[in-house]
């Protein structure tokens, strides 16, 4: 078989069961979509499965040049393909209980994946632009897809717009880039730039709106405007996906694009994130504590550890880089966790997404409270969770590499962070439950978001084994 | 004859109009739509013109992809029209304010 058609053998099995998927859903007449969803899971697994047994021991480059499969992209992509599978099963629980269920929400969800994934394989800013709007489209027909509720049309718009726009600019910067090295591939942009440095300041315009782009899809500041929107309008299971996995894609996008391409100009776009990281850290943490509304106060906080995240790239090494990528996957852990709550204490026609629902749990369910107990101090950065060790890494590269006011800068700010992470904890705690209202769900649910807020604890207990796979994925 | 630059200030001063008509305009969601589809077309005018003055094919294919994603967001975009639409009774963009904070 051709050599290129293995390489990308995870993608073409991805699409063929997308497709699959629409097929049978399109044929069965049942309301609760069991077929469509268990075949929706043996996708994720069969992707998962065929990306691990084919781990590439070195980059290995297919059509032309614009697809790559190396240890970062595969790895990436089985995280990918995990949190899906475990979003999926949380959506499943969460549709069934608001009487929204359709199929289209998994098939949307596995196009979503795969342009996550080629997004992570990408080696040429076309396949970057065609991963993304693969992604992008499937997200915004997600949120709109709950038709009689007030707010998600509304924050389908905005995306909508607001992504829009982000793609212009994004095509304007690749525009400019292309036409100043006159290639569209990375690696042919990096080795020009290498040898011809005479337009280093059209090339800086142009990676500008590069950056832009990237920031819009990531929702920094001063990018986020339509995070908190959409993570409030949209549907809990359209939030939880996402904030959760595109993350991921998000990340790929920054490494593939400012480091494979433009690794040339690392001084340039170092600057540029610095602004981005500071302004992204203020807002969010300082904006969050105001929040009432438990899915806007996530949204804000997502904006805050985007910043975190910038900072292991602007730190500008290997390692870095793989602090960052420490730093998105847990993140995709925790807000997976975060959300999962937000979906276990909803009941028909009713959402807990405001932070007066937390009230209490501990009486109400102590187990669960425990649970979002660790979530919690997690993306507080408490020690020994799990989010303490990605900030851990993140600032020791960043020290490291010089940037001292930087660092202070983000641990005081991750301070303020803190405050009102713990205010959830104090409310569930100290405060008395406004009903007494039994959680009832699904034992598969309890089951696996017991083991996902264990696994925050667990892997932040035991950090070096996420670490080293970071690490492996960026050496080569 | 033609020159570089001067296609390349048309092409930024359409995605200039197209950005400033999508901060500005305060009436219809529509518009916004168009604005999108201008500014699209603006970095295809981009590409078209680099790929012809270096010689090089990538750009005009990279168009085509363009003009195929824009079919398909506009799609997409319309369709999430008409569902606000039936939901609000209102394309107006000042009427997008329901979530705050």
């Amino acid at each position: 078989m051709n050599a290129d058609l293995i390489i990308a053998l995870p993608e073409i099995t991805l699409l063929t069961l997308a497709c699959l998927v629409l097929l049978v859903d399109a044929f069965s007449k049942d309301p609760l979509h069991l077929l469509t969803y268990w075949t929706t899971q043996a996708s994720l697994l069969a992707v998962l499965t065929l990306v691990l047994y084919y781990f590439p021991d070195n980059a290995q480059i297919a059509f032309n040049g614009s697809f790559v499969s190396d240890s970062m992209s595969a790895i990436l992509k089985a995280f990918m393909c995990g949190i899906t599978f475990v979003v999926f099963l949380y959506s499943h629980e969460y549709l069934k209980e608001h009487k929204s269920l359709k199929g289209e929400y998994f098939v949307l969800g596995l196009f979503a994946v795969l342009g996550m994934m080629i997004m992570a394989s990408a080696y040429s800013l076309l396949s970057v632009y065609l991963g993304l709007e693969l992604l992008s489209l499937s997200l915004y027909a997600m949120v709109a897809m709950q038709r009689d509720s007030k707010t998600a049309p509304e924050a389908a718009m905005k995306y909508f717009v607001l992504g829009a726009i982000a793609s212009g600019m994004l095509l304007y910067g690749i525009s400019m880039i292309y036409g100043l090295t006159g290639s569209l591939d990375l690696l042919t942009i990096a080795e020009r730039i290498n040898v011809d440095d005479t337009n280093h300041m059209y090339l800086v315009y142009g990676m500008i709106f590069l950056i832009i782009g990237i920031a819009f899809k990531l929702g920094a500041a001063p990018f986020h405007m339509w995070v908190p929107d959409v993570y409030q309008g949209a549907p809990t299971s359209v939030t939880l996906f996402i904030s959760t996995a595109p993350k991921l894609a998000a990340f790929a996008m920054a490494m593939r694009v400012l480091v494979d391409g433009l690794m040339p100009l690392v001084s340039d776009w170092q600057s540029i994130l610095m602004i981005l990281a500071v302004l992204s850290m203020a807002t969010g943490n300082i904006i969050a504590i105001a929040q009432t509304n438990m899915k806007r106060m996530l949204a804000y906080s997502t904006i805050a550890h985007v910043g975190f995240l910038f900072l292991g790239l602007i730190a500008g090494t290997t390692s870095g880089f793989s602090g960052s990528m420490f730093y998105i996957i847990s993140y995709a852990l925790m807000s997976m966790g975060a959300f999962g709550m937000i979906i276990l204490l909803g009941r028909n026609g009713f959402e807990a997404d405001m932070l007066d629902d937390f009230k209490g749990l501990s009486e109400r369910s102590p187990w669960f409270a425990f649970v979002m107990l660790c979530i919690m101090f997690s993306m507080a950065g408490v020690p020994p969770f799990l989010g303490f060790w990605s900030k851990w890494f993140v600032l020791k590269e960043l020290v490291a590499s010089g940037f001292v006011e930087l660092a202070a800068i983000a641990v005081l700010f991750s301070i303020i962070g803190a405050y009102y992470y713990l205010r959830i904890i104090k409310l569930m705690y100290f405060d008395k439950p406004d009903s007494m209202t039994a959680i009832k769900s699904s034992k598969q649910m309890r089951f696996v978001l017991s083991v996902n807020g264990i696994a925050i604890l667990a892997l932040g207990l035991a950090p070096n084994v996420l670490m080293s796979l970071c690490l492996v994925a960026l050496a080569g | 004859m033609i020159t570089l630059p001067e296609v390349l200030s048309l092409a930024a001063l359409l995605f200039c109009i197209s950005v400033a008509g999508i901060f500005l305009n305060r009436k219809n969601v529509i518009i916004l739509l168009m604005c999108i589809e201008l500014m699209l077309l603006s970095v295809n005018m981009n590409f078209i013109a680099f790929s012809h003055f270096l010689g090089d094919i990538h750009g005009q294919i990279f168009v085509f992809f363009i003009l195929t994603v824009a079919a398909a967001e506009a799609a997409i975009g319309l369709a999430i029209l008409v569902v606000m639409f039936r939901s609000k009774e209102s394309i107006n963009v000042d009427d997008l304010d329901s979530m705050k904070g």
